[in-house]
């Protein structure tokens, strides 16, 4: 079995898997319950200052998107950090690390935007013995109106300024919690690593209503009526946060500042997937709200199988190894040729590739009296949306053309030579042949 | 196992009285709202569905799917109700295994269909609990038509005609208006008295007058009709019954299964209702099926289906056949009666082993039986009736007959399988045809 031990900027724990902070780990219970089941390492739900604790809704705080069998797809929050007092918080985290000295802790902080408060706020989780810190520059709802979370991690200066404090201020590892709530996620990430940042943590959630009560007229959830935009996390936003760790890992600049991916994470696959674009480690959310905290068994033995399967011996050799592949638009080889294939023996003659290419596509596939679908390689270009739509797996495939054919749609003949768009005679912008 | 289980002879009472609700309990269910958003996201909206072309009423199945599945199973039941008004009773009738859900590609796919049957019920269902009638009758034209026969096919018919104005009376040689629905049928395909709430409903788009009692032949005569009415259509059921051409047919206890299915369709209490201990029917379609399928569920203690040719040539379903087997009905194959036995009432019948081409083995064997149930077939009885094609009226196109004026559809007219569905779209297409004719 592979070794599934994390280094996460020196943070030690058994496995990449921690729990984000969230309402999951809002306690000394869930938390020792959540190391007890498997999970690796725990960010602690978010700290604010000390005196009165921020008070919650008392209606409905989650919305969310179904399957129709009920399977959650996407989830919805509107809760905010921490209600509990903060030394209740420091003694349990305190307790915890304690009895739990080979699992990592970290705590979440959020505190307003100046020194003196995020300076007492570390002096005390210190004394935690906690591994780390997290700083929450992610939450878009609530707390930015207060300009806090999200309203800090929109605005780069102030990303690195408080990240600056408190690498001033503590010497533990600080990793800066992203918010997705922005038009090019590297800015950020640059101003924590220019403020000295050990890593970033992202995404957080993405503003979001996840639906309108069409009786009420109001966003869901609804409260008394009325209804706030969220944060929307679940498998619905694992794209968007796959993406946004790959800009932050391909981009030169930022080579190097270690990654922990959040952003719906729900299974051994997704926590790979995100290892493979960058990430050191994952976080997970709503799986574990939707599943328990069971579900971290599957992630170990599946992850474990694949890194077998593979011949890794450590996580760190799965850690980025898809990132060189991730190339701008440009880059890639427009000399590769493929047609969609249609397996006749698995085809149920749905009919959902015709459909889908007849209306919405470019007609090129037929249909004949007695339902049998075939691709006119003439109008084909290979955009795959047959193969997306076709309820059978495998049923559709795109094939290469091999080198010498000719393409019927364009009347080339396909090379097996590499030409991308920056080359190409229809580019203005072209490069010399030369 | 109770002492009036083993009795002989036909008794009425043979099971507690709660086995009576259990066994003639809803055999479908409905689909609760959670099951019914489940079953409907398997459907995959295919251009062109199959299903579609497999329904004889060509209702717009993914369409009405994909209604439920977005929380409107109103406008589902309207996509349904236009092609199909008897589109609640198809729900449960429909041997929807050997059309829509068989051609279904999740059949080919997975061999599971969407369960298009329990969808389609629960649209239907739901608007008509509602007494919500979507279809409101075009301006009066002035026209009468006379309907014969008041079953799937005439009501269809009717129900066409009068939303397109014209005024329609039916005549039925029964007390109650439903034909098969009413009468015919297995009680658990049916239950808390539907044939008779989807008449009611169906009635709502007005202008239909229904007269029972009136039999064709005895009551009315077709040249009345047609001097009285703009046009005519004949929806008439086969009320003859294939005898089995065997010496002492007429001994007590050898009775016709369409009566049994009748009977204990208008039985108000089961438990009144006398069934044999060892009981034979003999045929291989869905009579056949329900016939046995009740007996047993009546408590008969040995039910038996006796078929003269193999399994694969029964008219009843795989569906059905295991349906039959499941309830303990015991399907016997390549037989047909040879005698009936007994003293005044039978008491055994003997079959003989048949091969494939119905040729006689000369092997006999012999069925205990203190109950017989004809099911081998019904035929057109009248006179005076447009031409026939075999045993049934000619008809070409939308149901023209041989006379101009009248129109034929359902079981009397020849083509077509003898289904519920196939009476309807039958009906209403020559609804169509008859409304082009006098509006010319």
């Amino acid at each position: 079995m592979a070794n599934l031990e994390s280094n996460f900027i020196g943070i030690k724990s058994p496995n990449p898997f921690w729990l984000a902070s969230a309402p999951p780990t809002d306690k000394e219970y869930n938390v020792r319950r959540a190391f007890d089941a498997g999970w690796g390492g725990v960010v602690w739900k978010t700290l604010g200052e000390d005196g009165p604790p921020v008070v919650n809704v008392n209606g409905p705080r989650y919305g969310a998107i179904w399957g129709a069998d009920r399977r959650l797809l996407g989830l919805n929050n509107i809760e905010l950090i921490t209600d509990r007092p903060l030394q209740t918080n420091l003694d349990e985290m305190t307790r915890v690390k304690r009895d739990y000295p080979d699992h990592a802790l970290i705590a979440s902080l959020m505190v307003p935007v100046d020194e003196d408060s995020w300076k007492d706020i570390l002096s005390r989780v210190i004394d935690t013995g906690c591994d780390g810190v997290e700083l929450n520059f992610g939450c878009p709802h609530g707390m930015s109106e207060r300009g806090m979370g999200s309203a800090v991690g929109q605005v780069p200066d102030y990303v690195q300024m408080v990240t600056e404090w408190c690498k001033k201020h503590s010497n533990l590892p600080v990793i800066v919690k992203l918010t997705p709530n922005i038009a090019d996620i590297r800015k950020p990430a640059q101003a924590a690593k220019d403020g000295g940042a050990d890593a970033v943590s992202l995404i957080n959630t993405i503003n979001s209503i996840t639906s309108v009560d069409l009786d009420l007229f109001a966003p869901q959830p609804t409260i008394d009526g009325l209804g706030a935009h969220g944060g929307y996390c679940g498998p619905a936003v694992k794209p968007i946060a796959l993406n946004m760790v790959a800009e932050i890992a391909r981009t030169p600049e930022l080579a190097g500042l270690p990654i922990s991916g959040i952003g719906g994470v729900t299974t051994w696959r997704d926590a790979a997937e995100f290892m493979a674009l960058g990430a050191g480690n994952v976080q997970v959310c709503t799986a574990a709200m939707t599943y328990g905290f069971k579900i971290v068994e599957e992630m170990i033995s599946g992850l474990s199988q694949y890194m077998d399967e593979k011949g890794f011996t450590t996580v760190d050799e799965l850690v980025g190894r898809a990132v060189p592949n991730v190339v701008n638009w440009q880059d890639l080889n427009l000399n590769y040729v493929t047609k969609a294939r249609i397996d006749q023996d698995a085809c149920i003659k749905c009919g959902r590739c015709f459909a889908a290419c007849e209306d919405t596509s470019h007609q090129a596939i037929s249909m004949s009296e007695d339902r049998v679908f075939d691709v006119i390689d003439a109008e084909c270009v290979a955009c795959n949306l047959c193969v997306n739509v076709c309820p059978v797996e495998d049923c559709i495939t795109m094939e290469r053309l091999p080198e010498g054919d000719v393409d019927p749609r364009t009347g080339k003949t396909v090379s097996d030579d590499y030409a991308n768009w920056t080359t190409h005679p229809n580019n203005p912008m072209k490069c010399a042949a030369e | 196992m109770s002492d009036t289980t083993l009795t002989p002879g036909i008794k009425a009472g043979r099971l507690d009285a709660a086995a009576y609700d259990e066994n003639f309990g809803d055999l479908h269910p409905r689909l609760d709202d959670h099951e019914v958003l489940v079953a409907a996201d398997r459907c995959y909206f295919c251009h062109d569905a199959p299903c579609i072309t497999a329904c004889p009423t060509e209702i717009d199945i993914p369409l009405f799917i994909r209604q439920i599945a977005t929380g409107t199973a109103e406008a589902a039941a309207e996509t349904i109700l236009d092609q199909n008004i008897l589109g609640g009773m198809c729900a449960r009738v429909c041997p929807t295994e050997t059309l829509c859900e068989q051609a279904c590609v999740r059949e080919a796919a997975e061999g599971k269909p969407v369960l298009i049957g329990q969808l389609q019920r629960y649209a239907t269902d739901t608007l008509m609990e509602q007494g919500k009638h979507p279809f409101a009758r075009a301006v009066r034209t002035g026209k009468q038509v006379a309907v014969v026969g008041a079953g799937p096919a005439g009501l269809a018919c009717a129900h066409r005609l009068a939303m397109h104005g014209h005024d329609v009376t039916i005549y039925d040689a029964r007390q109650k208006p439903g034909g098969l629905n009413e009468y015919g049928i297995a009680a658990y395909k049916s239950v808390d008295g539907f044939a008779e709430r989807e008449v009611d409903w169906l009635l709502q788009i007005g202008g239909i007058t229904i007269e029972t009692g009136k039999s064709l032949g005895s009551d009315l005569t077709l040249d009345q009709l047609k001097a009285s009415h703009d046009a005519v259509f004949l929806g008439l059921g086969l009320g003859g019954v294939n005898a089995l051409g065997l010496e002492a047919e007429d001994k007590d206890g050898i009775e016709n299964a369409v009566d049994f299915i009748a009977d204990l369709r208008q039985a108000r209490d089961l438990a009144k209702l006398p069934v044999g201990r060892d009981v034979v029917v003999i045929g291989g379609g869905m009579t056949a099926v329900d016939a046995a399928v009740q007996a047993k569920l009546l408590g008969a203690l040995n039910v038996s289906l006796v078929y003269r040719r193999g399994r694969d040539r029964m008219n009843a379903s795989v569906f059905e056949q295991d349906l039959a087997a499941s309830k303990g009905v015991r399907i016997i194959t390549n037989a047909q009666p040879v005698a009936i036995h007994g003293n005044g009432a039978v008491r055994e019948i003997e079959f003989e082993y048949t091969d494939d081409s119905l040729t006689p083995t000369g092997q006999t064997f012999r069925l205990a039986a203190d109950q017989v149930f004809k099911a081998i077939g019904q035929t057109l009885q009248g006179d005076g009736l447009p031409k026939l094609e075999g045993r049934k009226i000619a008809v070409t196109g939308a149901g023209r007959t041989s006379v101009a004026g009248i129109w034929a559809g359902g079981d009397c007219a020849a083509g077509g399988d003898d289904l519920t569905v196939t009476a309807v779209a039958e009906g209403r297409d020559a609804a169509e045809d008859i409304h082009s004719s006098l509006m010319g």
